[in-house]
């Protein structure tokens, strides 16, 4: 189980948390025109990488702030935690 | 029988304690401190389960948890419980314990016929013997290896035992307190740091119980006691025994299962079976000690046959003489102590040492003591069925290829001793690496992942002098790194022998003509020939190896076979055993009950039961209930003898005809406040929101970015920037965790903030033509006619005092309002609706007329909104605004979504409106077209239509709005129905929506 620490509560076990996805896709911009290729990149198509990821976790039985983990797939190593307005 | 095989004085266990049991029906006495197997051994039983496969006779061949034969079935509390290690099982009075894998009896077992039968169940065997006929693998061969195979039997009864759970965080977990254990806990606790011992034993101290050291002027087992209680009055430490390390997780969190009571017969105080304890670790020093590696040699399984360091501790813990004939073959010097211990005990052991004449404190020791000394010597054959009774020994060549003559040594027993192998279990599922090391044939932990340190044999180190000094310079370094003190321990002076070197020699060459089975792997009967085979046909990677023998596996994943399985196959190979490698260490390292693992979440403990606040009066008015997720909600009321159909079916009319009312508390309920609300809701739902009115309902719908519908509901403008969101039941915490990934990450900018409100409200839907006559009752002061509070309008006010709001939507399709209190006052509310509504014929009505009354009027809901339908397919485009963006919008021009043959919702009526259509079901062309059928749709949900009194379906099917009218059929293979249906329009009651709004 990991131990994830909470850029607002600090270090809580894996169990509070609700994963969230890749925290490296952009939104497109409401009302902007774009290629189906651009919209299905942000919709559908991800990395899947094996090694150092930015994703998204949700403090879902805690303080309900989605943040970002950069952690490893492969060894589940924790890097850094940010705030969603953070970047690495 | 009396305890001819205990000994006098010897031991750790109290003989004015006389405890009494039962093995296989018949009484036996043991002390207090005995394991069930230490108990038996003094009552001279050796033979006490048959094996896996061949059904071979099995004893004792350890002391611990490595032991690999002596499973029992346990009797306790009227329970039964399998796979019990006779070795860790501890003697209470009234113990009941039974063989297993034996019928019918122990001593005579049919199955006893597959060690005859063994050239046809080779490595394998299963894939090759049962694949054909292929019919008679489920009627013929798996009942009958199921029957013939594994181990003890588990009951269908429900664990009446508690366990317990409990999370822990520490400094410093130490996992086992051998001497290792003992020095790096003490001198991080001097430190400061806090602590957790874990102990699997009952008694502390590890191999300190048994050897023959000094540490400081003491005895090992005198230092290990005075630690221990030290370490036990020290605040800053927790010390368990019977309490098992299994697992090392990620995040340096590791598992331990504690024993409470399962040493201890039945109380009537209660105490839980186990506790599982989750511990969260800074660091982690694993000090699990090594285990003996057996030598392999013909027959090597006959009971009698015992690790040596097993037989020592038999001796020193229990005052117990496994044999009293025995004959002791090594090639080390450790099993030099066990000869010198039978001695000491007035036994004369003889001592096959494969290695040539040499000399060191130990072998001087035994010289001087008379014990007969073979150098050069091995066993070649075990003599003896269920007990062995004769050795048939032999002089080996220097080059361990050659036996002399073969002779002959009565013995009663054999103790074996192979060198030692460290435990690096946990080491290894931390993630660490492991490296080969040379000097002593094993693998050791290399390189760390987490923060975890092995220390003493664990290690390799099997010296005590280098084990305390590296465990304490462990216990402070780690320490001082955690808690800043640098408080160093002196480490004590030990006493100890000079050990020498080690033959790498493991496995008896076989004599000219003889085939003897050598085993390997003492559970699973795999045998040295197995292996041979299985790289014969060609199998290479120690894993499938592995799997193809099961070397390795079972209860005790290979603890005393592994090494040897790998020298084997490294042999054949010409390889060295590091480039065979190892298998993968998984948790658990010890088998672990599964109730201890699910802990108190049990039955009704598996997930919380939510009620409303109204649940109290429902059960008193017989409501039959239904699980809506995590919910209870009433399904039906029964009156009398009355089905589900009847029932909802009265409810549902009584609503069409007079008023009903519905517990609808557990409808998700999100309050959306700030300046932007207007705006996010904007983005949110895919229809218009920025100039709904205050005081006014919208129905709304919401999407997921890839255009599917995520939920629907309507939301209030109660102020200015206040409004009150409603969502389904089971999407309530979904759209939530929406909401807030959307504000804080997509949008931050929007000043608006969400926070669920569905616990806060209780709510009553109270819907039919009279609903306004009864709602007028309830709230004299408030205007309810239909200019008053018109359709979708909302007001506040109070219901005889207390807080009220209400909503005039309907989910019926009736004329309908939906009232909301605080939670708090929910019953009084709905006590006053139905006192009130008597003169309108009111009835409750449960879920099932609630889904009735939404089928016939067409209004989507779960079944249709299943994660896989567009707003179009559920004739939602009214909703869809052409002028701004919204979640999802960009999706909806996908090709697919858009394609003219797309999925729509339709209505369904059978033919000869009685057969009602199972949900599920198929909309095909030709009921009997070859199959596979091409399918148009399916029935998402029925009902019987209480408008129309026949039966009614929604389905979506291609390019329904075309089928309107066409005659098909619904399909149920399941229920093995074909029913002609003719397509209508999914609005089969009030299309116009007349009602609502009257």
């Amino acid at each position: 189980m990991l131990f994830i620490k909470c850029p607002y509560c600090g270090i809580r076990s894996q169990n509070e948390f609700a994963y969230g996805g890749d925290a490296t896709v952009k939104r497109p911009q409401l009302n902007k025109e774009i290629s189906d290729k651009e919209w299905d990149d942000f919709v559908y198509n991800r990395k899947s990488l094996r090694g150092k990821h930015l994703e998204f976790w949700h403090h879902i039985s805690g303080c309900r702030q989605w943040f970002k983990v950069h952690r490893d797939t492969a060894t589940h190593e924790i890097f850094k935690t940010l705030k969603p307005n953070e970047e690495l | 029988m009396s305890q001819e095989f205990r000994l006098a004085n010897e031991g750790l266990i109290d003989r004015s304690k006389k405890i009494s049991f039962k093995f296989n029906g018949k009484k036996y006495i043991g002390y207090d401190g005995d394991t069930l197997a230490s108990a038996l051994i003094a009552n001279g039983i050796h033979l006490v389960g048959r094996s896996f496969k061949y059904h071979r006779p099995r004893g004792f061949f350890g002391a611990g948890v490595d032991e690999p034969y002596a499973l029992v079935q346990l009797i306790r509390n009227n329970e039964t419980i399998p796979n019990i290690k006779a070795t860790e099982q501890e003697l209470f009075e009234g113990l009941e314990a039974k063989s297993v894998n034996c019928w019918p009896s122990v001593n005579f077992d049919i199955g006893g016929i597959n060690n005859f039968l063994r050239i046809f169940l080779p490595a394998g065997f299963y894939y090759k013997t049962f694949m054909w006929p292929k019919s008679f693998w489920y009627r013929i061969y798996e009942p009958f290896i199921r029957k013939a195979a594994g181990f003890g039997v588990v009951t269908h009864d429900h664990d009446k035992e508690r366990y317990e759970h409990k999370y822990e965080y520490c400094d410093l977990l130490v996992t086992g307190s051998g001497p290792s254990g003992l020095a790096s806990a003490y001198s991080a606790a001097k430190n400061g740091a806090k602590v957790i011992l874990a102990e699997d034993k009952p008694r502390f101290g590890g191999s300190l119980l048994t050897s023959e050291v000094n540490i400081g002027n003491q005895t090992g087992k005198e230092w290990a006691d005075k630690i221990i209680t030290e370490l036990k009055e020290m605040p800053n430490v927790v010390v368990k025994n019977r309490a098992q390390v299994f697992g090392y997780y990620d995040h340096n969190m590791l598992v331990m299962s504690e024993r409470l009571t399962e040493h201890l017969p039945k109380s009537e105080k209660f105490k839980p079976k186990q506790r599982l304890w989750y511990i969260r670790a800074k660091e982690v020093v694993i000090s699990s000690g090594s285990i003996e590696r057996p030598l392999v040699f013909g027959n090597n399984d006959t009971p009698g046959i015992l690790l040596s360091s097993a037989a020592k501790e038999y001796m020193k813990v229990y005052g117990v003489l496994v044999g009293k004939k025995p004959l002791i073959f090594t090639n080390n010097d450790s099993a030099y102590e066990t000869a010198i211990e039978f001695k000491r005990n007035g036994v004369n052991p003889i001592v096959l040492d494969s290695r040539k004449e040499l000399s060191s404190d130990l072998i001087n020791e035994a010289k001087n003591l008379n014990i007969d000394i073979k150098f050069e010597y091995v066993v070649v054959n075990a003599n003896g069925y269920r007990k062995v009774k004769s050795a048939d020994v032999a002089k080996i060549s220097e080059d361990k290829t050659k036996l002399g003559k073969i002779e002959n040594i009565q013995c009663d027993c054999i103790c074996v001793s192979g060198f030692w192998t460290p435990t690096i279990h946990l080491a290894s599922q931390s993630g660490g690496k492991t490296k080969f090391n040379e000097e002593i044939d094993a693998f050791i932990p290399s390189q760390s992942k987490q923060n975890e340190t092995t220390v003493g044999s664990a290690n390799g180190t099997f010296n005590l002098d280098d084990t305390l000094k590296n465990s304490f310079e462990a216990g402070y370094q780690l320490s001082k790194k955690i808690t800043a003190n640098d408080n160093k321990q002196p480490v004590p002076s030990v006493v100890e022998k000079k050990t020498s070197k080690h033959d790498k020699f493991w496995c008896v060459p076989l004599p000219k003509g003889k085939k003897y089975k050598r085993f390997l792997d003492f559970q699973n009967d795999v045998a040295v020939s197995d292996i041979e085979l299985a790289l014969r046909e060609g199998y290479r990677s120690i894993e499938h190896v592995k799997r193809y023998t099961t070397l390795g596996m079972a209860t005790d994943q290979g603890k005393t076979s592994n090494l040897n399985g790998l020298q084997l196959v490294s042999n054949i190979e010409n390889k060295v055993v590091p480039e065979v490698g190892h298998t993968t260490f998984r948790p658990p390292y010890t088998p672990v009950s599964i109730g201890a693992i699910v802990g108190r979440e049990v039955g009704k403990h598996s997930k919380p039961t939510r009620k409303s606040p109204m649940h109290t009066w429902h059960e008193k008015n017989n409501a039959v209930f239904v699980d809506a997720g995590l919910w209870l909600r009433p399904r039906y009321y029964k009156r009398g003898e009355e089905t589900l159909f009847d029932a909802s079916k009265r409810e549902a009319e009584n609503v069409r005809k007079n008023v009903g009312v519905c517990d609808v508390t557990t409808l998700g309920k999100i309050d959306v406040k700030g300046p932007d609300a207007a705006e996010f809701l904007n983005r949110v739902y895919t229809n218009a929101w920025l100039k709904l009115p205050v005081g006014k309902a919208r129905y709304g719908v919401m999407l997921r970015e890839d255009g599917i519908v995520m939920d629907d509901g309507t939301t209030t403008r109660i102020s200015e920037n206040h409004y009150h969101m409603t969502t389904t039941t089971a999407q309530a915490a979904n759209v939530l965790s929406h909401l807030e990934y959307y504000l804080q990450v997509v949008w931050p900018e929007l000043n608006v903030n969400v926070v669920s409100t569905t616990e806060q409200w209780a709510g009553a839907a109270i819907a039919g033509p009279k609903s306004r006559d009864l709602l007028q009752k309830i709230f004299p002061e408030v205007d309810c006619s239909n200019e008053g509070l018109p359709f979708m309008g909302f007001i506040e006010t109070k219901l005889f005092g207390v807080y009220a709001r209400i909503f005039r939507i309907s989910f019926s399709g009736e004329l309908a309002y939906e009232v909301n209190v605080e939670s708090d006052n929910g019953n009084f509310m709905w006590e006053k609706i139905v006192e009130l509504g008597k003169e309108f014929n009111i009835q409750p009505y449960g879920t099932e007329a609630l889904s009735t009354l939404r089928i016939e009027m067409g209004h989507v809901a779960g079944s249709e909104l299943d994660g896989r339908t567009t707003p179009y397919d559920n004739s939602l485009e009214g909703l869809i605004s052409k002028k701004k963006d919204f979640i999802g919008k960009r999706s909806l021009q996908k090709e697919a979504f858009i394609a003219p043959d797309r999925e729509k919702i339709v209505g369904v009526v059978p033919l000869d409106k009685k057969t009602s259509i199972p949900e599920g079901s198929y909309i095909v062309k030709d009921a009997d077209a070859k199959l596979p059928n091409p399918k148009l749709g399916h029935v998402s949900a029925s009902c019987w239509s209480v408008e129309y009194n026949n039966p009614f379906s929604l389905a979506i099917i291609k390019d329904g709005k075309n089928m309107i009218g066409q005659k098909l059929y619904a399909l149920s293979p399941l229920k093995n129905k074909s029913i002609p249906v003719e397509i209508v329009s999914s609005h089969y009651v009030d299309p116009k929506g007349e009602r609502v709004r009257s």
